[in-house]
């Protein structure tokens, strides 16, 4: 586990909300000097306390403006490798993330589309004809926010 | 804005390497650098391109579990939305608050530091939120994917 100071935290959570700052002006911001915010945001990406870079795009404007979580459970467990399926799963585009769940569902998804019925045909083309898919529940995403958790 | 090839395919290379340099940028969208540094301006000014953010790895910070808590909410009451998502936003280890059209309201990502420590947020933080109807719990075993790829 990694150790974490009061300054770590003031960093990761200004990371959290824009990651483009440069370490000048991070330092600038908690009274760091240039080399030593440097030498701390190095240590952080080392220890693995960021998990990646993401970047904010408006979707919509993109022409996805469709998000769809989707709750998939396996139907032949067992029988169908869950290797096969997240091989399969992870292949297709429209599919943003892959978590891997215990409880009502096997796996979350969380799928882009243009609109309904390109989202239509995702599901029918892509998600349903995988290796092993049983019982499928949608929900449209309608809002979301981020939020700091706990540092 | 319209958005031409040149610029999905800058924004496929900026999707699979968010730090990566204009230089680098461009080269592997195979643009100039001015042209590739003029794209993104125009990307960021018409709010395509809203920014970057780090994904902490709250594992890695000893927050071991990972729950999905789909909720649906009493919706006889019309403050009910508003009243919940604003109790949610004051508990520190909710990390997200989606809201969705379909069988589930309201998702809360929750973390917490182990199952017992999980288990006092869930009866003193979360089950204390108002307008509540009905709860269920996805364990977060593992990412497969994330969202590193859009179909552009």
């Amino acid at each position: 586990m990694i150790a974490l100071d009061a300054t770590d935290r003031a960093l990761l959570r200004a990371l959290a909300q824009d990651a483009t700052q440069s370490a000048s002006a991070l330092g600038r911001q908690f009274g760091l000097s240039q080399p030593a915010t440097w030498r701390r945001l190095k240590r952080l990406r080392d220890d693995g306390a960021i998990a990646r870079i993401q970047l904010d795009l408006d979707l919509a404007a993109l022409g996805l403006g469709v998000t769809v979580f989707l709750g998939i459970s396996l139907a032949a467990k067992g029988r169908v490798s869950l290797a096969d399926f997240e091989r399969a799963v992870s292949a297709v585009p429209e599919v943003q993330t892959v978590q891997h769940v215990l409880g009502l569902y096997d796996y979350r998804l969380r799928v882009v589309a243009r609109d309904l019925p390109d989202f239509e045909r995702v599901l029918r083309r892509r998600i349903m004809t995988l290796p092993g898919v049983g019982a499928v529940d949608a929900n449209v995403l309608l809002s979301e926010e981020r939020l700091p958790g706990p540092l | 804005m319209r958005i031409d090839d040149t610029d999905r395919r800058l924004l496929r290379q900026l999707l699979a390497a968010p730090e990566a340099s204009t230089a680098q940028l461009a080269a592997a969208a195979g643009m100039t650098e001015a042209t590739c540094w003029r794209r993104l301006e125009r990307l960021r000014s018409n709010g395509i391109l809203r920014g970057q953010h780090a994904v902490i790895d709250w594992r890695a910070l000893g927050w071991a579990v990972e729950v999905s808590l789909r909720i649906t909410l009493d919706k006889t009451n019309p403050r009910a939305f508003d009243e919940f998502t604003a109790a949610a936003r004051q508990v520190p280890e909710v990390l997200e608050i989606q809201s969705f059209l379909g069988r589930v309201d309201i998702r809360l990502n929750v973390i917490a530091r182990d199952m017992a420590h999980y288990q006092q947020v869930y009866r003193d933080r979360i089950l204390t939120l108002p307008h509540i109807a009905d709860l269920e719990a996805l364990m977060h075993l593992s990412d497969i994917k994330h969202a590193e790829s859009l179909p552009l």
